[in-house]
């Protein structure tokens, strides 16, 4: 995969300079009373591939429709290429969506609705012939060009729909959803084909996913929404190991939360949490001091039958094993009645595992394992 | 059991199909064979049980179908048929032809579609001539011996046909307005259309009478506003006919453009936008095709009554409109001539069959298609 290593220097969100691509400046949609976006400040930048992620609700396609021009802001404004947008309709901009439900045409076949947006443009008929043969290989559709939408499967309806947004290759794609119904393998193929596309065309991309590890494969950056605000807007390892909030923390991978009293020490801060269990030792940086959120991902966390040498040690027991093929998650309580979740790779088969059900076992991370979170 | 219950469901209809239709066919069926009679029941031969059904069938004749040009008739339709057919036939190779493998853009439609029809004609001429050559004897079959008949027949396909592209031109945007209006608003719009048929279709008929004529509501507000000076003649002419049709049938062309139209997902029409398209090529290239099932049903529930419409021409018509329905009570009351009467609602039928079962195989497309 070495579009990872490519976009590691991609950062021109890093870069006051760098003039956005899209420029959402104060932007609130009412639908009546109900305010689908509140106040949305947002830069997304040329080349990037940005994923939203939130909630049922929160607002996604509702920032999708702004930008392809079905919805105007109740307030504020979008900039698009340098351009206010509110006078632009939307056959005129260099946008293409997919739609959540696709909106195939029933009456055109497969063939036909991929070449629509290119008929739209005037191009020659041997050019958008060769498009439409480029697409079909591309979505793997070759059997079923010919065909209308109602007699392929929901899966094949969403390559297609992908296959008319790319079409056209334009300047801006948003994907709402675009993989949903795609078995594993072939979203990973289409992930990897997405990320080709945009490397190859220099498209922006920006794509709605109810999937953080589809989120986390294709995004340079990620946007996680709630209520129609944005709560963090980072690059896919920062959310994750940087959550600003315990919202995010916990909408992306798993993570366990405990409520605290944080003071200053030498070595970074204490949190001071559950009766009779010891202080977490943190090194955050942060200045945040008293009630704090302590947040930690499973994964970070290590179970041993015998106590560890380690900055933190908690003690409980096993309550439960979710065993999840390479890895397992155990529940353990703890005396306060709170239980933790850790995770560890099975790399011992499980007949050889030396705890199970009920055991005691001890809990052990390190200092830097977990965040400090005011709320 | 199974056998006995399905039989049991299925009974019904057909037991009614045979009450209501077959038998009264075979009763006009038979009188149009007859002869016209001075008498009680105003036709010949009558059943005599003591000669016996064989003896009445060999007095039958098809002297009345002769007589209405029922053959020139049926030559018209087969010819009709047949062209239709070639050009079922030639449409979709010479659209391939034109336009590969995609579908084509409106105009190699067209050209595909004239071409076609074009070669069609040729053909079903060059048919007919051949045929009249090798069978000069069949030029009986299509001779006219009074054109009365053949020329309501086609004045009717005539006024029936325009009416009905008359009321799709003015119930489409009808049912598209209502579609596209806020759903709250929908209910009592599809009320007000199906309103008029709370009151009597005679009466409402007539009222245009009142509207129409020379000194009526029309020409008063007319000349009060000074467009006219001399009152427009409008009723007693085809022009009241073809507004009594549209008024009269409008319902049913709304009603079936208007049930599929508000069914289409307006994020199609988004979609279209979004790929390129005006709001204008967008209702032409996905809103006009999709609304095509609700198209051809609402032609169809309005042309097959028009067809034999007869009230309509009797009100507002005038001596010079010609309507085979008027034809057909003229014939039957002033005339007393059943058998002829008879004769001419036999070959109405068969004409309606036509669009009767074309419409019936477009309501199995859409169920089959789930629309
Ligand atoms: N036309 C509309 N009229 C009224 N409310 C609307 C309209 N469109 C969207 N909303 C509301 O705005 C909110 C955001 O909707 P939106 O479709 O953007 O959600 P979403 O984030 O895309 O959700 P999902 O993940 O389920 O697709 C929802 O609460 C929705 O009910
Ligand atoms: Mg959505």
């Amino acid at each position: 995969m070495n579009t990872q290593t490519i976009d590691s220097n991609f950062a021109p969100w890093e870069n006051a300079e760098e003039t956005p691509l899209i420029d959402f400046q104060n932007v609130t949609k009412r639908f009546g009373e109900f305010t689908a976006i509140d106040n949305l400040n947002l830069k997304i930048y040329e080349r990037e591939f940005f994923a939203l992620l939130g909630p049922s609700g929160c607002g996604k396609t509702t920032l999708m429709r702004m930008l392809a021009g079905f919805e105007n802001p109740t307030e504020g404004t979008i900039i698009l290429d340098g351009q206010d947008i509110a006078p632009v309709p939307p056959n005129k901009r260099s946008t293409n969506m997919m739609f959540q439900s696709y909106a195939l045409f029933p009456h055109l076949s497969v063939a036909d609705n991929i070449a629509f947006g290119l008929k739209r443009d005037g191009m020659a008929k041997g050019d958008v012939d060769a498009r439409v043969d480029e697409m079909i290989r591309l979505v793997q559709l070759g059997k079923f060009a010919k065909r209308k939408p109602d007699q392929i499967s929901g899966g094949q309806r969403q390559r297609v729909a992908l296959a008319r947004a790319l079409a056209r290759a334009p300047k801006l794609l948003l994907l709402d959803e675009p993989l949903g119904a795609l078995d594993k393998k072939l979203r990973q193929e289409t992930q990897f084909e997405l990320m080709d596309i945009q490397e190859s065309t220099g498209t922006t991309f920006v794509i709605v996913t109810h999937d953080q590890e589809e989120a986390m494969t294709v995004a340079s950056r990620v946007a996680v929404m709630d209520h129609g605000k944005l709560v963090q807007v980072d690059t896919p390892d920062r959310i994750y190991e940087n959550p600003n909030s315990t919202y995010v923390a916990d909408f992306i991978g798993d993570v366990n939360i405990l409520k605290g009293h944080a003071s200053k020490t030498d070595a970074g801060c204490t949190i001071a949490w559950g009766e009779g269990q010891p202080e977490i030792n943190t090194s955050c940086g942060t200045e945040l001091r008293g009630a704090v959120h302590y947040a930690i991902r499973p994964e970070k966390i290590a179970v041993s039958a015998d106590k560890p040498d380690a900055a933190n040690v908690l003690k409980g027991t096993v309550l439960d094993i979710a065993y999840l093929g390479n890895i397992s998650t155990y529940y353990v309580k703890l005396a306060t009645g709170e239980v933790i979740k850790a995770q560890a790779a099975n790399n011992r088969r499980i007949s050889r595992r030396s705890f199970t059900w009920e055991d005691e076992v001890y809990l052990s991370f390190t200092d830097t394992a977990g965040v400090v979170l005011a709320q | 059991m199974n056998i006995l219950r399905r039989t049991a469901l299925i009974l019904p209809p057909y037991l009614w199909l045979l009450m209501l239709f077959l038998i009264p066919f075979a009763i006009v069926f038979k009188i149009s064979l007859s002869e016209y009679a001075l008498a009680i029941p105003r036709y010949m031969p009558q059943y005599d049980p003591e000669t016996g059904i064989w003896h009445l069938i060999t007095q039958l004749s098809f002297e009345n179908y002769r007589l209405i040009g029922a053959g020139a008739v049926i030559a018209v339709l087969s010819g009709i048929a047949l062209l239709a057919a070639l050009i079922f036939l030639f449409y979709p190779r010479l659209r391939s032809a034109f336009s590969g493998e995609t579908d084509g853009s409106l105009s190699d439609r067209l050209a595909a579609f004239l071409l076609g029809l074009a070669a069609a004609a040729v053909l079903v001429i060059l048919g007919t001539i051949a045929l009249s050559w090798f069978f000069p004897s069949l030029s009986g079959f299509v001779e006219l011996q009074d054109h009365l008949y053949y020329t309501a027949y086609l004045s009717s396909l005539k006024i029936a046909l325009f009416s009905t592209c008359l009321t799709l031109a003015v119930g489409f945007p009808f049912a598209w307005a209502m579609a596209r209006s806020p759903a709250q608003y929908r209910p009592m719009l599809m009320m007000l259309v199906i309103l008029p048929f709370w009151t009597s279709f005679l009466i409402r008929v007539y009222a245009w009478r009142g509207i129409l004529s020379q000194t009526g509501y029309l020409n008063q507000i007319l000349m009060a506003l000074g467009i006219i000076d001399e009152p427009l003649v409008i009723l007693n002419t085809n022009i009241a006919v073809y507004i009594g049709i549209v008024y009269t049938y409008l319902p049913f062309m709304v009603l079936p453009i208007y049930a599929t139209l508000e069914k289409l997902d307006e994020s199609l029409n988004e979609a279209a936008i979004d790929l390129g398209c005006t709001r204008t090529s967008a209702f032409w290239l996905v809103t006009v095709p999709l609304s095509r099932p609700g198209v051809i049903a609402g032609c169809f529930l309005v042309f097959i009554p028009a067809l034999g419409e007869y009230v309509i021409p009797e009100l507002l018509g005038g001596s010079n409109t010609l309507m085979i329905g008027k034809v057909l009570v003229e014939e039957f009351e002033k005339n007393g001539d059943w058998p002829v009467a008879s004769a001419v609602a036999v070959i109405l039928l068969l004409i309606l069959i036509i669009p009767i079962v074309l419409f019936q195989r477009n309501q199995q497309k859409n169920q089959e298609a789930g629309l």
